[in-house]
């Protein structure tokens, strides 16, 4: 990903000579950001009605669609367990919803190789309104006018929600690979 | 951008098997997830131990939240209260509606003594709250509606408890952890509570409809006597709930009942107090089956035809 110009020492990420990313970072920030994820909505008291876009589901496909080939296919299993914990939903939704999402990104991803932000945004904006919808039924709340009207505002702000987690996850990037370790 | 090379597993053959690999693993995650998903769809309890642990582990970062911020609905309604006539006109319209609240339930109050005092001379006493605490979280993203209590079995909360704010019925404790438990709020699609209404004996069942407003359902049929602004208070029929707490307001009359808007909304909730069950008796004897008898009970044999236990 980062571009190799042997000319000169500094790059995005820092300078080159004598510096390596760290290995922890590497590997832990995109987990943990998804898991923080799934935490930071627990400490909305919301009671009316669901409210908060799914921040975690947002930040794993944030991180699928950007990064193909970071997160391993099989990565719904686990986090979404971890989601699960938190989420209200009963046990075994997020693993379930989470790992098809992931199967399903990838077979888009090998119809449609090359895409902008654009198709980005909408792809995520369908995935995660058929996420909304299916996390409902699976709640065991049969989608009827008012459910429909209920979740209607969630999925418009998760919508608009997504260039900004994209941000973040852009940001967290550059801070997964900056250049920190001293290579002796 | 395109996806990387490194998906492409050309004729490597190791690559091959990882891809696939992947694929299989993913595969089986999602069937676990099916199946996991089926176990709490059917038993819902069965994962609740593993939850509460988990809410526990984040508990003292909500009870941070919960402390500094109002949460989103305070800043909405601290917003509002600047753009109508100040924050102290928002302040002083809670104090009226609490007042509003506090005279209605004064009047089923009333209404409820009467009827005792027509029935036996019995005396209610006030009950004392097993802790005051706040509540720190909510699932605010899931359609079921539940919120978490920053108190736990530490503190002497158990399952079944009635959470109330100083506005009303706020939910019924539905799992304890360690330092924290679950509240099933009245707008959950799973929430039902028997109410009545102040101002006359009609007997209903509040059902939450998941979108924040509760279903009343009259129980005898009729001509339906709900009018608009109609409160309703806990019956207290069921056991969990002591009578004369304000649930609801009604907002829209419908053919069979009414729609009705919360009383105490849990987002604008500063404190919560959690109230014993209220009659533990007729809990624990609405969950046995009918042909076994009460704890504590005389057995008595089935010739006599005489009613086993107290009813």
């Amino acid at each position: 990903m980062e571009q190799l110009n042997r000319q000169t020492n500094s790059s995005q990420y820092g300078p080159r000579i004598n510096r390596e990313p760290s290995a922890l970072r590497t590997y832990l920030v995109p987990y943990l950001s998804i898991m923080l994820g799934s935490i930071v909505p627990v400490f909305v008291v919301v009671g009316t009605m669901p409210l908060v876009p799914p921040l975690g589901f947002m930040m794993l496909l944030a991180w699928r669609i950007m990064r193909p080939g970071l997160l391993p296919i099989w990565i719904g299993l686990p986090l979404g367990a971890f989601d699960d914990l938190f989420s209200g939903q009963p046990f075994g939704s997020a693993i379930l919803l989470w790992s098809l999402t992931m199967l399903a990104i990838e077979q888009l991803e090998q119809r449609f190789p090359w895409r902008n932000f654009g198709h980005d945004w909408f792809t995520a904006s369908l995935v995660m309104a058929i996420y909304i919808l299916l996390a409902m039924i699976v709640a065991g709340n049969i989608p009827n006018y008012h459910q429909l009207l209920v979740i209607a505002p969630q999925a418009a702000l998760a919508v608009l929600m997504y260039p900004f987690i994209v941000i973040t996850v852009s940001w967290l990037d550059r801070f997964r690979l900056l250049r920190v370790r001293e290579v002796v | 951008m395109a996806p990387p090379s490194s998906r492409r597993s050309g004729h490597s053959r190791r690559a091959q098997i990882s891809v696939f690999t992947g694929y299989v693993i993913a595969g089986i995650g999602a069937l676990i997830g099916a199946v996991l998903l089926a176990i709490s769809i059917f038993q819902p309890r069965a994962f609740d131990g593993l939850r509460g642990t988990a809410v526990s582990t984040v508990e003292p970062a909500a009870e941070v939240t919960a402390t500094t911020g109002g949460g989103i609905s305070g800043l909405f309604e601290n917003i509002q209260g600047y753009l109508r006539a100040g924050s102290q006109n928002a302040a002083l319209n809670e104090e009226l509606e609490i007042a509003r609240i506090r005279l209605k339930e004064a009047e089923a109050l009333e209404k409820e003594n009467e009827r005792l005092m027509a029935l036996l001379d019995l005396k209610e006493d006030e009950v004392e709250p097993v802790v005051v605490t706040r509540l720190v979280g909510s699932t605010s993203t899931s359609t079921r509606r539940f919120a978490y209590l920053g108190a736990g079995a530490g503190e002497g909360v158990e399952a079944g408890m009635a959470v109330r704010s100083h506005r009303g019925v706020v939910g019924r404790v539905l799992e304890v952890a360690a330092n924290s438990a679950r509240v099933l709020l009245l707008t959950d699609s799973e929430s039902v509570l028997p109410v009545r209404l102040v101002r006359d004996e009609v007997i209903a069942f509040a059902e939450g409809r998941g979108d924040g407003l509760l279903n009343i359902r009259l129980i005898n049929l009729g001509i339906n006597p709900l009018e608009e602004g109609d409160v309703f208070v806990t019956s207290g029929a069921g056991g969990y709930y002591r009578p004369g707490v304000a649930v609801a307001v009604v907002s829209e009359i419908t053919s069979d009942g009414a729609l009705a808007r919360l009383i105490a909304d849990p987002a604008s909730a500063d404190f919560v107090s959690v109230e014993p069950i209220w009659q533990p008796e007729s809990v624990i004897s609405s969950e046995l089956p009918t042909d076994e008898p009460l704890p504590g009970s005389i057995p008595v044999t089935p010739s006599t035809g005489a009613v086993e236990g107290e009813e």
